[in-house]
């Protein structure tokens, strides 16, 4: 026999998925027009963003919808943490905006001339991201939590490219407008691995019931 | 002039009765019903479409059941009931002079809080609404007792036992049966009073999904105090009180934004 609600769970995960897809393409494209200073693909980017806030504010009404029915254990788990990577992935679609925002500006402006790691740090961010996500799809606690420190590489790079910038704006002060949207879209893509990490910790949640957001922290 | 609401086809070759020129398949107007001086009822509307799956909901003693009751004419058999208003199935006044009572149940099948199969075989038991219309013959009866038991989700687990007791079989079973019953003679509306209540939560869950399943051939009102059981299972829902509709709506909405407090009161368990 079919079972309905179960139905209504796998449509849930399957608008998520898409979600997650139409995410990732928008980092993806996102970095790409920063790296080869396309301005019509950062335009692109930004509209796209439209669709991806669609299906968060879908997924919240699906959730609510199945909440109203009185999911119990993994299912309830799942109905909530849904809107929480749902909530992720949306932020995740923002930080792309922006960076395409700065790639659009520097795509206008002559390149500046330093060697950043920044295609590196996109290529972790973006790997995090995808790894949630696959981990929520298998519900593989034990994938989940290795992404997490991953979180601090992500970081460092930020922290590296930071200095690496201040320095080269002190140097070069005609470079400042420019280097400073690039400080920008670094400090997107650290989100997007922040963001990357808490799907990951939701993932935790749904499997293993234990919440162990902030548990380092106390 | 529209068709007759009950037509003397075989009920297997019945098409499905519709309202003529579109409209509400079920319309409610005004209704008020009495049991002597008590007013029961006070001036209800509702309309239900075809093929749709409506609960009822509401504190014991709001009239939730009585409603139900009006919609196969069941009070009838109650002394000093009186009914004002209108109540239409298919565009025909089902308390008109000229309406025959037996017939019009046979629209309107009804399933109970407790299942009460015959003292007869699974068989028989859904046989027996067809063999009283008239149809003899073996294989249509075959015919229709198969396809009743698998509508109703019960073919798998009696098809091997089909002429041992009815009443050998579980709660959960038995009400399927009842339900197999309702379904063979092919009725417009199945009205459900509480059709889960007795059964535990994995019987209660295949009664559910039956539902959702039957709704695709009819209409179903479902009276039921199992607020969650009204979320999963219907699509619209009416919330009584004291004798009135207090809010009718598309069921999310009046689980997660009802326009009444007394609603919201009541399906977030806080009176009632």
């Amino acid at each position: 026999m079919d079972n309905h609600f179960e139905a209504g769970i796998d449509n849930l995960r399957q608008k998520l998925l898409v979600m997650a897809s139409h995410a990732e393409k928008a980092v993806n494209e996102s970095v790409q027009s920063l790296m080869q200073r396309d301005h019509d693909l950062a335009l692109r980017v930004r509209t796209d963003d439209d669709v991806i806030d669609k299906f968060e504010v879908e997924i919240d009404e699906l959730a609510i919808l199945l909440l109203t029915k009185a999911p119990l254990a993994s299912n309830l788990r799942l109905v909530t943490v849904a809107m929480k990577i749902s909530q992720n992935l949306e932020r995740i679609g923002d930080e792309a905006t922006k960076i395409a925002k700065r790639a659009r500006d520097l795509s206008q402006e002559p390149p500046v001339k330093i060697q950043l790691e920044l295609p590196r740090m996109a290529g972790l961010a973006l790997a995090m991201v995808k790894d949630a996500l696959d981990a929520f799809v298998h519900r593989d606690s034990a994938a989940a939590r290795a992404i997490i420190p991953r979180d601090k590489e992500v970081d460092a790079l930020n922290k590296q490219m930071h200095q690496q910038l201040a320095q080269h704006m002190m140097e070069n002060p005609d470079t400042i407008a420019r280097c400073l949207h690039w400080i920008v879209a670094a400090k997107s893509l650290e989100r997007i691995a922040d963001h990357a990490k808490n799907i990951a910790e939701e993932v935790v949640y749904l499997c293993e019931a234990q919440d162990i957001r902030h548990a380092l922290k106390n | 002039m529209a068709e007759p609401l009950i037509q003397k086809l075989a009920p297997q070759d019945r098409p499905a009765a519709a309202t003529p020129g579109g409209g509400p398949f079920i319309q409610i107007e005004n209704v008020s019903l009495y049991y002597g001086a008590t007013k029961a009822l006070k001036e209800i509307s509702l309309s239900l479409d075809q093929k749709v799956v409506t609960a009822f909901i509401g504190p014991s003693g709001c009239g939730k059941s009585t409603l139900l009751r009006c919609l196969n004419r069941m009070n009838d058999l109650i002394d000093n009931v009186r009914i004002e208003g209108s109540l239409k199935v298919g565009g025909y006044d089902i308390y008109a002079s000229d309406v025959d009572v037996i017939e019009l149940r046979k629209r309107v099948g009804m399933v109970f809080q407790k299942s009460n199969p015959f003292p007869k075989s699974i068989y028989e038991n859904v046989a027996y609404g067809l063999r009283l219309h008239g149809v003899k013959n073996k294989s249509d009866l075959d015919d229709a007792v198969e396809k009743s038991l698998k509508q109703s989700a019960l073919w798998d687990e009696v098809k091997d036992r089909l002429h041992s007791s009815a009443l050998g079989l579980s709660g959960g079973q038995q009400q399927r049966l009842c339900i197999a019953r309702a379904i063979a003679i092919r009725p417009d509306i199945i009205l459900m009073d509480e059709p889960a209540s007795a059964l535990d939560p994995i019987a209660t869950a295949r009664i559910e999904e039956l539902i959702l399943n039957l709704k695709k051939d009819f209409t179903i009102v479902i009276v039921t105090h199992n607020m969650q059981q009204a979320a999963r299972i219907s699509d619209q829902t009416a919330f009584f009180y004291i004798g009135e509709l207090v809010e009718f709506g598309p069921t999310a909405k009046i689980f997660t934004n009802p326009a009444q407090k007394r609603t919201e009161d009541y399906v977030t368990g806080r009176f009632g």
